[in-house]
């Protein structure tokens, strides 16, 4: 026996009208990248995950927010929206903050840069560690692009080599192509 | 230190089918819907307050019994428990809850904690919050009355 969809979604709702939720997430099967797994807080989105293992993501999400992790379709609604508008090529940026408190000193420094990195533009690791105040930080910045809580709405894909090859993309570099073609930043 | 919080999702997808079954067995099909919100919901309010992941599953059937109480209680002011749904080749628990409406709420807990859904006394103390031989004497003190009643 399971139970109708309709108690479960129920309890989700309500859960999330409450606002009990340390997270609310969901899985979006098959956006133009894949599936996505989205996290999201009373702040704003924290977390974006590429090809997600559920189970591994809510313990994180659980250890970085707080254990009333659920799935739940609204909270996550307009996220959802600007995704899916974004990746058809019908938005340049994103209304939903995202929510970094979690994220080290550092982290956030390069993450405020990263989001001022304007659609279509392409910038490299160099120049963005100079902005976030440390020239010599390129390496760490790449790090930081690396493991970017929120890919696609904090734009790590527009940034790439000083010679300008793409270098790496934490959801791989097929996903950093597609993205930077579809800004038109790649012929 | 014990076992970790699990994320909350994985709390309730463990436990929503026995839940309901509890709470259906108890109030009906109409009566479980609204039971089941309010008992996932109570367990979210303090979901962030626990301190292990132990026994959660016991702790899920103990607020889910308080609220099928507090059901009785609201419409029945005067005691009487509602009658309960018969099914064929219904669960254990289901029968004993029938045999076990006359018992104080802690003694019929326990008994029911213990055998109709077979957890150890370890799992009903912390679930009743008490202790494994407080849950162990109320069991055994339930188990007594009903005797007594039955002859």
């Amino acid at each position: 026996m399971s139970i109708s969809t309709d108690i479960d979604e129920r309890f989700r709702a309500a859960a999330a009208a409450e606002g009990l939720l340390d997270v609310a997430y969901d899985v979006f099967d098959d956006t133009a990248v894949g599936p996505l797994l989205v996290g999201v807080t009373d702040r704003g989105v924290c977390r974006i995950t590429f090809d997600p293992e559920p189970e591994r993501e809510l313990e994180l999400l659980a250890r970085l927010y707080g254990p009333r992790v659920l799935r739940a379709s609204r909270p996550v609604d307009r996220l959802h929206r600007e995704l899916e508008e974004y990746l058809a090529g019908r938005r340049r940026s994103f209304d939903v903050e995202p929510d970094l408190r979690v994220q080290p000193d550092f982290y956030k420094r390069v993450l405020a840069e990263l989001a001022l990195v304007e659609y279509g533009v392409t910038t490299t690791y160099g120049a963005l560690a100079a902005r976030s105040g440390n020239p010599r930080a390129a390496r760490a910045v790449g790090t930081v692009m690396n493991r970017n809580p929120v890919p696609i709405v904090l734009p790590c894909h527009r940034v790439v080599g000083a010679n300008g090859s793409l270098t790496g993309y934490g959801g791989g570099l097929h996903r950093k192509e597609l993205l930077l073609r579809l800004e038109g930043a790649l012929l | 230190m014990g076992v970790a919080v699990p994320p909350f999702e994985a709390f309730y997808e463990s436990h929503k089918v026995e839940v309901f079954r509890f709470l259906r067995s108890r109030l009906g099909h109409e009566g479980a819907e609204d039971a089941f919100q309010e008992t996932f919901l109570r367990a979210l309010r303090a979901y962030d307050r626990l301190e292990h992941g132990e026994h959660l599953r016991a702790w899920a059937l103990t607020i889910a019994n308080r609220i099928v109480l507090d059901a009785a209680r609201r419409r029945r002011p005067h005691g009487e428990m509602p009658e309960l749904v018969t099914e064929d080749g219904r669960p254990a628990y289901e029968e004993l809850a029938g045999l076990t409406d006359e018992l104080p709420p802690k003694e019929r807990a326990a008994v029911v904690l213990r055998y109709g859904y077979d957890l150890t006394y370890d799992e009903i103390g912390a679930a009743l919050g008490s202790t494994e031989s407080a849950a162990r004497q109320a069991a055994s003190a339930g188990v007594r009355r009903l005797r007594k009643e039955q002859q």
